[in-house]
């Protein structure tokens, strides 16, 4: 085997457990009660994205995807959790316990029943195409983040983790993006990222407000409209 | 062949030798991180010393499943030690009289056994922490079949030896995310099985708060001894599974020379060690979960074995 193939089957292997940290990631921002875990869960998933990204720019010699990686780290570890923390407040999201219309194991079966789902559906797409290591790995991985990311947006009673599920979703968008699309215009990129800042801001000071007014943020319980 | 009965022999009394030793060091380390000093590491050796010059009393009315699980309890882990690779990682005489399944299986006879035990008194903690440890076991069998599963289909066998085997030929099925995400959950299923914080409190002495350490309550004298040191044998063995065949196989005698097998000891030792070090991080830096949180611990554990599956699964 020469080198160059020992370094390709490498880069497969380590972006295949980027791949298995990021699904597993995402099953954590369904089944961790705490919201700074889930925030620091969220960090991580887009290290684990960057990290595939530059592996992925590596592999087709694309120099869009190491924009992607590089966007990915500032705003998604360095801007978002810092905006959370200046919008929505240190006490609305630190130490605070998240509730769950589906109690937590229930909701990771139903996590783990969406993983195999998007597998099912990504399969013969696969098969179709003809589709490299990569392909394989980022794109049901991606699919099952963004579904599990939907179903994390359904399932928490609480404004900031219900962001956290979008950013997931958009996420996964991203890990299967990359992988299926490596030479993305740099303008859907840059616009990429700063729809997601502009999404965390909008709804960290929408959740701002709502926990000036009525001192908690559990949107689940916000059933009816009142006038003051 | 005589020389791998003799093997055998060496690794049955290594299990044995050095399991309370084990036991001392993560007691010990454990109290160091709480800025205390600690037992001496010798500790257990001498409880069970002493408990084997003391009387042993046995309730009227136990029957005799009460006498006999002592025995089961210290016999089932020696019984695994003979199927798994401890000092070398060649199969010994008797490797292919089951696999890590059988090995699971003789585990889980010893836990059986002491469950029914604890029920058999009468006592009101001993069926409340059976109970107890059914949950948690019954809990984490499913992420057991998991585990299984997935080495077998990745290693595509479930003996020990061949399994050991496959994870670093070439090294870069080291890396595989199953095997990654699979070590997790087995790490996960070990501080369950042990009885470790965030599932159990192995230091704590309040009845109703413990789920393990009520199974023993009514032993003395020699059962007691046999239970603690069959208890720290079978934390042992559960170590030697998960660094040797799914960790790290590294440090194991390839040949069949006696200074191999010698060295292998403390090379063995010098692995549960460190990875009793990482135990004693997860202990101190978490709190014990409410039994009813068990389940989500659990859960999470089956989530990850399943994402191993998975992952594997479709990359074929």
């Amino acid at each position: 085997m020469s080198g160059q193939d020992l370094l390709l089957s490498f880069l497969t292997k380590v972006n295949a457990l980027a791949g298995g940290v990021f699904l597993l990631c995402a099953f954590g921002l369904v089944g961790i009660r705490q919201m700074l875990t889930c925030l620091r869960i969220y960090v991580f998933q887009s290290l684990l994205l960057a990290i595939s990204a530059v592996i992925l720019g590596y592999y087709h010699a694309s120099i869009h995807l190491f924009v992607v990686a590089a966007l990915t780290i500032i705003t998604k570890v360095f801007i978002i959790p810092w905006v959370l923390r200046q919008a929505v407040g240190y006490e609305s999201y630190a130490k605070r316990e998240i509730s769950q219309v589906i109690n937590i194991p229930a909701s990771l079966l139903i996590a783990v029943a969406i993983t195999i789902f998007s597998y099912y559906i990504a399969s013969p797409l696969l098969t179709a195409t003809g589709a490299g290591v990569f392909e394989k790995i980022n794109l049901p991985v991606g699919m099952a983040s963004l579904l599990i990311g939907a179903y994390t947006v359904t399932v928490r009673g609480e404004a900031v983790p219900q962001l956290l599920g979008i950013l997931a979703m958009e996420n996964g968008a991203f890990f299967a993006g990359i992988s299926i699309a490596p030479n993305l215009p740099l303008i859907a990129e840059l616009a990429a990222a700063f729809y997601v800042l502009i999404t965390v801001l909008v709804i960290g000071l929408l959740a701002m407000r709502i926990h000036k007014m009525i001192a908690k943020t559990a949107v689940g319980e916000m059933m009816a409209l009142r006038e003051e | 062949m005589i020389d791998k009965i003799i093997f055998n022999v060496i690794q049955v009394i290594v299990v044995m030798a050095f399991a309370p030793l084990i036991k001392g060091i993560s007691t010990r380390l454990k109290e160091n991180v709480q800025s205390k000093r600690g037992p001496s590491i010798f500790q257990p050796y001498r409880d069970i010393w002493k408990l084997f010059h003391k009387d042993e009393i046995v309730s009227e009315h136990s029957s005799w499943i009460f006498r006999f699980t002592p025995f089961v309890v210290f016999v089932t882990p020696i019984f695994v030690a003979l199927l798994i690779p401890v000092l070398t990682s060649y199969p010994l005489v008797f490797a292919f009289m089951g696999d890590m399944l059988g090995g699971g299986f003789i585990l889980a006879l010893g836990g059986f056994f002491a469950t029914l035990a604890a029920i058999d008194t009468g006592n009101p903690y001993g069926p409340m922490g059976a109970s107890r440890t059914r949950m948690v076991g019954f809990l984490a069998e499913p992420v057991f079949m998991i585990v299984f599963f997935t080495v077998s289909f990745i290693a595509g066998s479930t003996i020990p030896y061949i399994v050991q085997k496959h994870w670093v030929t070439p090294l870069a099925n080291f890396f595989q995310p199953s095997h990654i995400l699979m070590l997790l959950a087995f790490l996960m299923l070990i501080i369950a099985e042990s009885g470790r914080i965030p599932v159990d409190n192995p230091t704590g002495h309040f009845e109703l708060a413990m789920i393990d350490e009520s199974k023993g309550l009514e032993y003395s004298g020699s059962g007691a001894a046999l239970m603690k040191w069959g208890g720290s044998m079978k934390f042992f063995v559960l170590c030697c599974i998960f660094l040797n065949v799914l960790v790290a196989p590294w440090g194991l005698a390839q040949g069949t020379q006696y200074w191999e097998v010698l060295l292998a000891i403390p090379l063995i030792l010098i692995k549960i060690i460190i990875f009793v070090l990482v135990l004693v991080a997860i202990e101190s830096s978490l709190a014990k979960l409410r039994l009813f949180r068990i389940t989500e611990f659990l859960g999470a554990a089956f989530a990850t074995s399943v994402a191993a599956m998975i992952t594997d699964l479709f990359l074929m």
